[in-house]
């Protein structure tokens, strides 16, 4: 057993309602430069979606992730050798017209423009040429649906889904869609680290954040290809490639990540997860089925002595283990089972999850039509009992977050609902009757768990969101430096300016 | 100072040692501004037609002109039989003609794409330009002056040792015809101005990549052994 620890992002969906302060947070940090205009490293997608940049779930075109070739893990983008030979033209990197082509407007010439009969006008210039462009697509595009009969068609997980199931989803009644926020998931088998010729990619051994050194980077910008989730982006100034840092910076000063702090849903939970690296080889390389069994196997339990012994062996301190106790992802992720990562067949093994949005409204099919004025306890169970009659097709879940496994989804959102349901009892009604206790039950769950589960869902602190050990930062500075020798290696600013190269 | 001194010893020395120093100095204190700049973002299509041709063509050529400066004799033997040597003469001509229709391409690319126009600084026009002179003279020293790849070993060979072991001979270039000795200035001209352009992207070879473990972690905490 070697247990390492990583800092892990829990995304609760069915409290995203897509209003995008994580990403601008995030921008407004990290990405207002020239040539990083184009990059979200948070971003939110409308499911369903063809997502940003379009299709990146579609790995037969973009060929990101892990690929299981004669019970061998391989990457899906190339072999080693072909990897080198690809250096000078790489097929499967997404051009800009798969992202969209950063623009501002022209705001000058409302001051500048000379007398004319006509008002003048801000015109959409491209901030790569500087040239006046006519804006063709931009991020979220398709926000909300927005023509979802070109975009939300198009989305790679409706694939399988029945074709009646598919047009009933375009019909406006049954109209339904929710968020899907996305950072870099900081796997713990990471594609772009494999990927990179240069090894400028790594993965910090203390928290699992994955970096680029832009000192190392050649521009090779193979990882921006075999990232399946494409969260590394290329900058077409500096001529480095770069991407979301967990704001590493405020994590170490027990800050939460901006897009996490920024969160008006407050959907976002933080928190140490331990994990036996020793099983990552064998996690990634299980059959689809049973990818979501192994990944939880993964997860070590903090309070198991034997995990604790060997944490210690390996230099993990004391209050890294404590906080490990109190991450709220080791209860979502390992304890209560409910949150679930996004596309686990791309074998990456990601380290933030998602749990599953219920139906945004519940209804139900009488004499084939909707019906959404039924009595509550009504619909309640009849979801409960035919999750068929959700909005959001389960299978299209399922192939977003479980693999296209339907019993996983099923099994999720029969907790949540089953939390809902006893919830309800208790608070509205004044008494837990047996038929909701016995619902309880059938999902899996006791009466403490689900008023846990209700508590670090609705009325959580900001402690309890986001639980950070303390990282000691101090103890990695060498003690017999000159102190105004570390001045110039921590902190702000930059020691060189990141300027690009002729 | 006749011209030859200037053009075959003073020049390649001064290239040398820029070379040298400041490759050193920028890969050491200025390792950010190190990468190849691509521009396959911003447009693939025509750097599909010239990276790939160019790339692939010079190469090779390069490694030709190792071989001959490094082991002459292994050349010499294998030239030894005529068809071997028209082989060796047409693939490298080949090989030469492609890389040249590659460097015109990304050359008209990068003149004419808005795109590609706004990372495009003077000494990438520079460097295009030496370059696309490498190709041209060379293949026409190719066509014109035959076999290159005999009489390389008696001129070349002994002119670049004596640039590098210290005892310049300019002389054995001094009678070449101008073709080949714009050919020599130019190369070294370009030696020159590898640590100061996106040249220096050449000296990465990734080739680790190889043998490198799939996984790399660093971490500061320590550890007994990371995997």
């Amino acid at each position: 057993m070697d247990v390492r620890t990583h800092m892990s992002m829990i995304f609760h969906l069915d409290k995203c309602i897509g209003c995008h302060t994580c990403s601008v947070a995030c921008k407004n940090l990290w990405t207002d430069r020239k040539g990083a205009e184009y990059m979200w490293w948070n971003n939110v997608e409308t499911r369903p979606g063809t997502g940003f940049p379009t299709q990146w779930e579609n790995q037969e075109h973009f060929r990101g992730g892990w690929e299981r070739k004669k019970g061998k893990l391989d990457l899906k983008l190339h072999t080693r050798l072909e990897g080198i030979f690809k250096l000078f033209y790489n097929p499967s990197l997404p051009g800009l017209r798969d992202y969209y082509e950063p623009f501002t407007f022209d705001y000058q010439n409302l001051f500048n423009s000379p007398k004319k009969d006509v008002q003048p006008i801000a015109e959409p210039i491209s901030m790569i040429t500087g040239d006046p462009i006519d804006i063709e697509t931009g991020p979220n595009w398709d926000d909300d649906l927005g023509g979802s009969n070109i975009y939300a068609k198009n989305d790679v997980n409706l694939e399988d889904l029945p074709q009646e199931v598919r047009e009933q989803m375009n019909e406006l009644e049954r109209l339904v869609f929710n968020y899907l926020p996305r950072i870099c998931n900081h796997c713990l088998n990471p594609a772009c680290v494999a990927a990179c010729p240069s090894g400028a990619i790594y993965k910090r051994d203390e928290d699992g954040v994955v970096l680029v050194n832009e000192n190392d980077c050649r521009a090779w910008r193979m990882c921006v290809a075999a990232c399946p989730y494409k969260k590394v982006y290329y900058n077409w100034n500096t001529g480095k490639s770069e991407k979301c840092i967990l704001c590493f910076p405020r994590m170490e000063t027990g800050q939460a990540p901006a897009c996490a702090h920024s969160c008006v849903g407050r959907i976002r939970y933080m928190g140490v997860l331990l994990y036996d690296a020793d099983q990552i080889p064998t996690a990634a390389n299980v059959p689809d089925d049973e990818l979501i069994a192994a990944h939880r196997e993964m997860i070590l339990d903090p309070f198991d002595p034997k995990v604790i012994a060997a944490a210690k062996e390996n230099g993990i301190g004391d209050d890294w283990i404590e906080s490990a106790q109190n991450s709220p992802a080791y209860k979502f992720v390992k304890e209560w089972e409910i949150a679930l990562p996004l596309h686990p067949e791309f074998r990456t093994m990601v380290m933030m999850y998602y749990i599953p949005p219920l139906s945004p409204v519940v209804s139900v099919t009488e004499k084939s039509l909707f019906r959404l004025d039924l009595m509550q306890e009504d619909y309640d169970f009849e979801l409960f009992d035919r999750l068929d009659a959700a909005r959001l097709p389960i299978k299209y879940l399922a192939n977003l977050f479980s693999a296209g496994d339907e019993g996983t989804i099923r099994t999720v959102l029969r907790k949540l609902l089953a939390v809902r349901i006893y919830m309800r009892r208790k608070t509205v009604h004044g008494k837990v009757d047996s038929v909701s206790r016995k619902t309880l039950a059938e999902a899996g769950l006791t009466e403490e768990q689900a008023i846990d589960m209700y508590k670090m869902t609705t009325l959580p602190t900001m402690e309890e969101r986001f639980v950070f050990p303390n990282y000691h930062r101090e103890m990695s500075i060498k003690a017999i430096l000159d102190p105004l020798t570390h001045k110039g290696e921590v902190g702000l600013g930059y020691i060189q300016q990141p300027k690009r190269g002729e | 100072m006749d011209w030859n001194q200037f053009l075959f010893v003073v020049f390649p020395y001064i290239s040398l040692t820029l070379f040298i120093a400041v490759t050193i100095y920028r890969v050491v204190y200025r390792p950010f501004t190190v990468s190849s700049l691509s521009s396959q973002l911003l447009e693939r299509k025509q750097l599909y037609w010239g990276s790939i041709p160019f790339h692939h063509g010079v190469l090779w050529i390069l490694l030709f002109h190792l071989v001959a400066l490094l082991t002459p004799k292994v050349l010499l033997l294998w030239n030894a039989v005529p068809l071997r040597l028209y082989l060796l003469e047409i693939s490298g001509f080949i090989l030469g003609l492609w890389a040249l229709v590659g460097v015109v391409f990304l050359f008209w690319r990068r003149l004419t794409v808005p795109y590609v126009k706004a990372v495009t600084t003077r000494i990438d026009i520079l460097v295009l330009l030496l370059t696309l002179i490498s190709m041209l003279t060379g293949v026409l020293t190719a066509s014109l002056y035959r076999f290159g790849s005999v009489w390389f070993t008696g001129v070349f060979t002994p002119y670049l040792w004596s640039i590098l072991t210290l005892q310049p001979c300019p002389e054995l270039v001094a009678p070449l015809p101008w073709l080949i000795q714009l050919h020599v200035f130019n190369n070294f001209a370009l030696l020159a101005l590898l640590p100061f352009s996106r040249l220096i992207h050449i000296l990465s070879w990734p080739l680790d990549y190889l043998i490198r473990p799939w996984q790399i972690v660093i971490g500061m905490r320590d550890r007994k052994a990371t995997k």
